[in-house]
């Protein structure tokens, strides 16, 4: 009673308070409607730029990097505008390589597959989904962007300074890191830290508002078993987001200070533990394996279940499997360092653990299989998008269990079989995930559809290339082909790999060049493309209930929902879908 | 429609039926990645420790323990301070309000000041986190997991003397009531927490 007061009674201070933007949205300035915008449609819209504009940045750091292994040695056509440091004449220097290799891991965790799926789809989907008019905090999250920036800044800068970009791996195993007499790398090592701490912050004012907005914003009706379940795993994400960033960032804050005030936490030349770091940051960087798919994973269970027009297989035990994988995520980080030194029953421990991850995915799989049975299946491009992450995540998934077993990652540890299976299950899995939601949901972001052509070629050509790019990689790990390696040909036994290296690079740049596809068909369609009805896929999530794209304060009135989201081909309605918010028939009489 | 669909729905609320208003829910999800932050600090110390226990002294020999825990009284203190100020808020009593905002103010002002004069003193002796300058009894991790930890959460302590600060701003224009007092519970919580860690640490840095 007397909280019920209280909430009721808030309302007048806080009115006051930052964030408040009620009112008088509608007299908003081109900035304050656009730049620095409170609205959550719009943030995610600003973050779906920025993350592609990284994808495509990431992506020109793998087609150099691939240039070098294709075709080692030979000067990169258009090479010559590199200054003498990176590439003299074209050709890319080991030190630069280093960099590369960084960079495009970096980046592309950070900065493109993390806002792609956190930012852009937590902001849209999450207020529109559990029917609210914003976030809970809409200051914060414009917040959560605008530190994003600077830290994408910061993080290319790197490039700038003297001695190059960081160049000590995405993971930045100490003491490789602390110390420019290894990598050759002095302010570039400094800065990706500062980035990421950077980075660090906009992730954790983002997963406080989405918890926040998920636990208190929902609509009448909205009860925990009737949430989508994009917003449930997003939700889930969130919360890993929540305490595994925090981790690294102590992490990181260490490796600063050693590399800057002289102590000595993970250099062993002063008593420091280097294992100590990678614990920490596998400590994080386990959970954060699972922030960057269950986003995905809920975004197809959405995609199938519409275009099947069948409700979601056992939604319950959908929801209970990204809980359970995103707990076990907790004790599962000795995988990565059974080769760092470790005591076997402690590395037996973790190869359990880790194997375990594999029921909830499995119970995942089948599901989407289970979804799809006997299913009224629409090929539209997101549904194939969809489809091809399922199947996509299996190959990744297999390969998994192959690293999880410790004597077996004895043997293709660090090799490109690692290389082979994180591409399938972060290209295969999260970006087709991605394509997935962004086809998906273009029509609610910008009020038009998406060529349908164009995208299912894209498609098409997209999952050919890609295969033809990271299958491959398998073999060329079995045989021993070290992961960040600059050049192969220095070892006799690597040599005969060479033509299939070239194989692979070739696919890389076809790969390349049918994004620009994508990326036609996606700004063409953004102003000239087919407008869009409200609910194009008929699809019964309260997203679709509003015009496309939905007005600041998305609902005209608050929604009341009945049912659970996938109510598809339902016997109550003629309808082969039942929204939401549809009261049932016994209440109109 | 768009101005019925603010009347309708105010985003800064919870939706009826939930219990705890957004700014609290939000501190509180906050204050448990904060939790996270300090686990990984204190978790690096655990293990440098049991790894390097030679770098280590017998407590109080390098560092004052009798200040310090003059030091960790006053932070209790404030506690209880910012628990009379909300209080005195919830019974509408602006000037108490006030009143031990600003006590609590000086309380975690003072405290950041005994550390500042701890600090000078400490690096005047060669107690420092630099490897190459450490010349204090036992080792250089001492020096440098002290500092990382003590001087974390100083900070956090600056920032919520900084943030009370802009409460009691708000206080004297007269933004609390008996009725709406978000601001003040919310910080209330942030300091509680920081006043908790400061227990842990004393525990672990200075007496263990």
């Amino acid at each position: 009673m007397s909280t019920a007061h209280l909430v009721s009674s808030l309302e007048g201070e806080d009115r006051t308070q930052p964030g408040y933007t009620g009112e008088e949205h509608h007299e908003l300035s081109f900035i304050r409607k656009y730049v620095f915008s409170t609205d959550h449609k719009v943030i995610g819209k600003q973050f779906l730029f920025l993350s592609l504009f990284f994808l495509v940045v990431g992506g020109a750091l793998a087609g150099m990097m691939r240039w070098q292994l294709g075709f080692p040695g030979q000067p990169m056509p258009g090479g010559g505008i590199f200054p003498d440091t990176m590439a003299p004449g074209g050709i890319i220097l080991p030190e630069f390589y280093n960099s590369l290799v960084t960079m495009h891991g970096t980046i592309m965790v950070f900065f493109a597959i993390m806002p792609l799926l956190v930012g852009v789809f937590g902001n849209l989907l999450i207020p529109l989904q559990i029917g609210a008019p914003d976030m809970a905090f809409p200051r914060l999250n414009m917040a959560s962007f605008w530190l994003a920036v600077p830290a994408g800044i910061v993080m290319l800068a790197g490039f700038l300074v003297e001695g190059g970009a960081a160049g000590a791996g995405w993971t930045s195993y100490a003491p490789l890191s602390t110390s420019s007499e290894w990598t050759g790398v002095y302010l570039g090592q400094q800065l990706w830290v500062a980035s990421l701490i950077i980075m660090g912050f906009s992730s954790l004012t983002g997963a406080v508002n989405y918890i926040t907005t998920v636990i208190n914003m929902r609509a009448p009706g909205m009860t925990w078993f009737r949430i989508p379940l994009p917003t449930w795993s997003l939700f889930i994400t969130a919360i890993l987001i929540l305490l595994a960033i925090p981790i690294l960032t102590g992490g990181l804050i260490m490796l600063l200070f050693d590399q800057t005030i002289g102590t000595t936490f993970f250099i062993p030349a002063g008593s420091g533990e280097p294992l100590l770091w990678q614990h920490i940051f596998w400590f994080f960087g386990h959970p954060e394996v699972y922030i960057l798919i269950l986003p995905a994973m809920g975004i197809v269970s959405e995609v199938l279940a519409c275009r099947a027009r069948k409700p979601i297989f056992g939604y319950h035990a959908m929801v209970l499997a990204m809980i359970s994988i995103a707990f076990l995520g907790w004790i599962v980080w000795g995988h990565h360092m059974f080769q760092s030194g470790m005591n076997p029953m402690l590395g037996t421990t973790f190869m359990i653990s880790t194997v375990v991850i594999a029921v909830p995915s499995a119970i995942k799989t089948f599901n989407w299989l289970g979804t799809l049975w006997r299913g009224d299946i629409h090929f539209d491009t997101p549904m194939l998008h969809a489809l091809s992450f399922v199947s996509m995540f299996i190959i990744g998934g297999l390969s998994g269990i192959f690293m999880a077993s410790a004597p077996v990652d004895m043997y293709i540890h660090d090799t490109y079989f690692i290389v082979a299976h994180l591409h399938y299950v972060l290209f295969g899995g999260s970006l087709f995930g991605i394509f997935a939601g962004i086809t998906f949901w273009f029509p609610k972001m910008f009020g038009r559809m998406m060529g349908e052509g164009l995208g299912k070629i894209h498609f098409g050509l997209t999952f050919i290339f890609y295969n033809m790019v990271f299958f491959p990689m398998h073999n060329l790990g079995v045989q021993g082909m070290m992961r960040r390696i600059y050049d192969p040909n220095e070892y006799e036994f690597l040599q005969p790999l060479q033509e299939m290296n070239t194989f692979i690079s070739i696919s890389v740049f076809l790969l390349v060049a049918t994004q620009f596809l994508f990326a036609f068909n996606f700004f063409w369609s953004m102003f000239k493309g087919r407008q869009a009805p409200a609910n194009p896929w008929n699809s019964n999530t309260l997203e679709w209930t509003v015009p496309s794209p939905p007005p600041h304060g998305n609902f005209a009135v608050m929604p009341t929902v009945y049912r659970g989201p996938y109510e598809y081909s339902s016997p109550e309605v003629e309808a082969d879908f039942y929204p939401q918010n549809q009261p049932p028939p016994q209440a109109d009489a | 429609m768009n101005q019925s669909a603010t009347a309708v729905m105010d985003h800064r609320h919870p939706m009826p039926g939930m219990q705890v208003y957004n700014l609290k829910l939000g501190m509180w999800i906050f204050l448990l990645s904060e939790v996270m932050f300090f686990t990984s600090l204190i978790g690096s110390y655990i293990i440098l420790r049991f790894a390097h226990p030679d770098h280590w002294t017998q407590p109080g020999v390098v560092l004052n323990v009798p200040l310090t825990a003059v030091n960790t009284f006053l932070l209790i203190c404030s506690s209880v301070t910012m628990v009379k100020a909300f209080a005195c808020i919830e019974q509408g009593d602006q000037k108490g309000l006030k009143l031990w905002l600003l006590g609590t103010i000086m309380i975690g002002a003072t405290f950041v000041g005994i550390q500042a004069y701890e600090y000078v003193h400490l690096i005047h002796e060669g107690f420092v986190p630099n490897f190459a300058a450490y010349t204090a009894e036992g080792g250089n991790l001492y020096g440098a997991t002290f500092y990382l930890m003590t001087g974390f959460h100083g900070a956090h302590v600056t920032i919520g003397v900084l943030c009370l600060i802009f409460v009691l701003f708000r206080a004297m224009k007269g933004a609390y009531t008996s009725e709406s007092y978000g601001g003040v519970e919310i910080i209330g919580l942030y300091w509680h927490f920081v006043d908790l860690v400061w227990i842990i640490l004393f525990t672990i840095v200075y007496l263990l």
